[in-house]
């Protein structure tokens, strides 16, 4: 070969290393910028208006003045817990469904499972939220109201539903996804020894793949906890704490998207709604270090590296 | 010491041909098997002993488009038609190819069995356990890590938590699929010891392409071919005076 080629060739490969980490290193970055950019704004109703963390995620008074001079109150717990408890009640609703799933999808009907469930499940996790949320709106809203005598059918019980549908997909493909990961030997030494498929499932498929089921989970957990569109449709959207499951309330992000448009930039109020998405950024932290401490067990679980 | 103990059939089958699909894997073999004592199947890759020690226990029914004709019969039990299948595994264990311990503790994998039969008590666990192990003879490796993971183990440990995993539901017979092909020679000679020690308690079948090992520790031998069972008797008679010249061929190394 002669060396011009030679050359040619590792000047290729040069540019195209540099290119791929170039692209890696701006996720990165772009990564950290949001994050830092979040502490800068958000660190306003602390630094600057003088709040204390405490009356931030504890207080129900939300009162925050939209102006650079403050003094109004910003505690966010109505928030808060309004996110837990939609988010808590969606994952109640989908996740014995998307489990069901992903076992019928995999271990019982595995051809009709790959070929059409599969899909379908899919589709389901490309519909936007905002048809999600509308179709909340019209059929479950009334359908709440008229079927337990409320007033409204605005409530929880209406966003759980609706977040519950919109995260199934997501746990019932990863689950799916871990499920298929376990290995075919050990169902094959199960049936050697004389179980039934239901065993089998239960005792050896669904605890080998139990920290691929649970990653799963927490990645549907985070993407209610990040829906604020259909959810704002079908909450009610009320400033106060929930007393029962047909409460109107809101949720963080909820508040964020209903006030971001009117409030002056510098003002507490804003500054209250930086802190909040500052809040999501490390909740959402959180849930991805919760999945990669699960990710790293189960693979661990499955090639055996603790003896 | 032979002659004086009495045979008893174990297996008889009778006529059986599978297909998967068009695939004609199995062409009417029909052979008896005795209770304590070992029968090995051998025969190059392909040849259909492995398909055939699976139908013993009913393993096909698990694969899609095998279809069986033909009788199996076990203690004079047919077991396509009187027996459900997974009753069967109970009394017919296995052993394969590849160590393929679950992704649990030592102890858990053996008692594995056991649980899934309603035992539930700790004491009563405890004692299968210890027996199961001490009877794969490995008590004494694995007795101070029981609660380690079983994958943690080498794989000649593995295996022979394996053998102790099938020991602990009391089966009748083992099958062993090539169960020493992914051994380094002294966890093969350990699992050999073992089938050996065995048999006084159960009847072994064993898939081997390792002409040496069915020598070694069967009783009884059969070679397959292309589906078929070309010859099939006491294994010192088959090495030493084949009858059949595709069987000679074989096992003089003459192809395979």
């Amino acid at each position: 070969m002669n060396t011009t080629t030679q050359k040619g060739m590792f000047h290729k490969e040069y540019a195209w290393r540099g290119i791929a980490i170039v692209c890696g290193l701006f996720v990165i970055v772009l990564t950290l910028g949001i994050g830092a950019f979040l502490v800068y704004k958000g660190s306003d109703t602390f630094l600057k208006f003088g709040h204390t963390l405490w009356e931030f995620l504890g207080s129900t008074q939300w009162q925050p003045v939209d102006s650079a001079q403050g003094g109004g109150s910003v505690g966010t717990l109505i928030f808060i817990v309004g996110s837990l408890v939609t988010c808590g009640l969606a994952l109640l609703i989908a996740t014995p469904f998307a489990l069901g799933s992903a076992i019928f999808m995999t271990e019982i009907s595995d051809k009709f499972g790959e070929k059409f469930y599969r899909p379908v499940v899919q589709i389901f996790a490309g519909i936007p939220s905002v048809v999600y949320g509308w179709v909340g709106l019209t059929v479950l809203v009334p359908f709440i109201r008229n079927i337990f005598n409320r007033q409204v059918g605005h409530s929880i019980l209406a966003a759980g539903i609706v977040l519950a549908v919109m995260i199934f997909p997501t746990i019932t493909t990863v689950s799916a996804d871990a499920i298929l990961a376990v290995p075919d030997s050990c169902r094959k030494a199960a049936y050697g020894l004389g179980s039934t498929r239901w065993q089998t499932i239960r005792r050896i498929v669904l605890p080998a793949s139990a920290p691929g089921i649970i990653s799963g989970v927490i990645l549907g957990l985070a993407r209610a906890f990040g829906e604020a569109l259909a959810v704002a449709m079908v909450i009610g959207q009320t400033t106060a704490l929930p007393t029962s499951i047909f409460s109107t309330t809101k949720t963080m992000t909820t508040e964020i998207a209903s006030q971001m448009g009117n409030s002056m930039e510098g003002g507490e109020l804003k500054s209250a709604l930086w802190t909040m998405s500052l809040l999501l950024f490390l909740v959402s932290l959180l849930f991805i270090t919760l999945i990669h401490f699960c990710t790293s067990r189960g693979k661990k679980k499955l090639e055996g590296g603790n003896a | 010491m032979t002659g004086e103990r009495m045979s008893n059939i174990k297996f008889e089958i009778e006529h059986l041909n599978l297909h998967y699909g068009s695939f004609h894997a199995l062409k009417d073999i029909s052979m008896k098997i005795e209770e304590n004592e070992i029968t090995a199947f051998i025969g190059p890759s392909g040849c259909g002993k492995s398909t055939f020690l699976k139908t013993l226990n009913r393993m096909n029914d698990l694969e899609d488009n095998v279809t069986i004709d033909g009788t199996v019969r076990m203690d004079g039990k047919d077991i396509y038609k009187e027996m459900d299948p997974i009753a069967l595994r109970h009394d017919v264990g296995m052993v394969f190819q590849q160590p393929n311990p679950f992704p649990k503790s030592v102890y858990d994998n053996v008692a594995y069995g056991p649980r899934i039969f309603g035992i539930r008590k700790k004491s009563q666990l405890d004692e299968i356990v210890e027996r199961s192990l001490r009877q794969a003879a490995i008590w004494d490796e694995l007795k101070d890590r029981l609660k380690k993971s079983a994958l943690g183990l080498s794989g000649g440990q593995q295996q022979r938590l394996c053998i102790a995993r099938t020991l602990a539901i009391q089966p009748k017979v083992i099958l062993m699929d090539e169960p020493t092909s992914a051994l380094d020679p002294i966890s093969t000679s350990k699992i050999e010891d073992l089938a050996m020690e065995l048999k006084k308690d159960y009847t072994i079948i064993i898939v081997t392409h390792n002409m040496q090992q069915a020598a070694r520790i069967s009783d009884k031998t059969a070679f397959f071919l292309l589906g078929e069972a070309i010859e099939y008797g006491k294994t010192a008679d088959l090495f030493a005076r084949p009858q059949d010249e595709r069987t000679e061929n074989y096992i003089t190394g003459r192809f395979g």
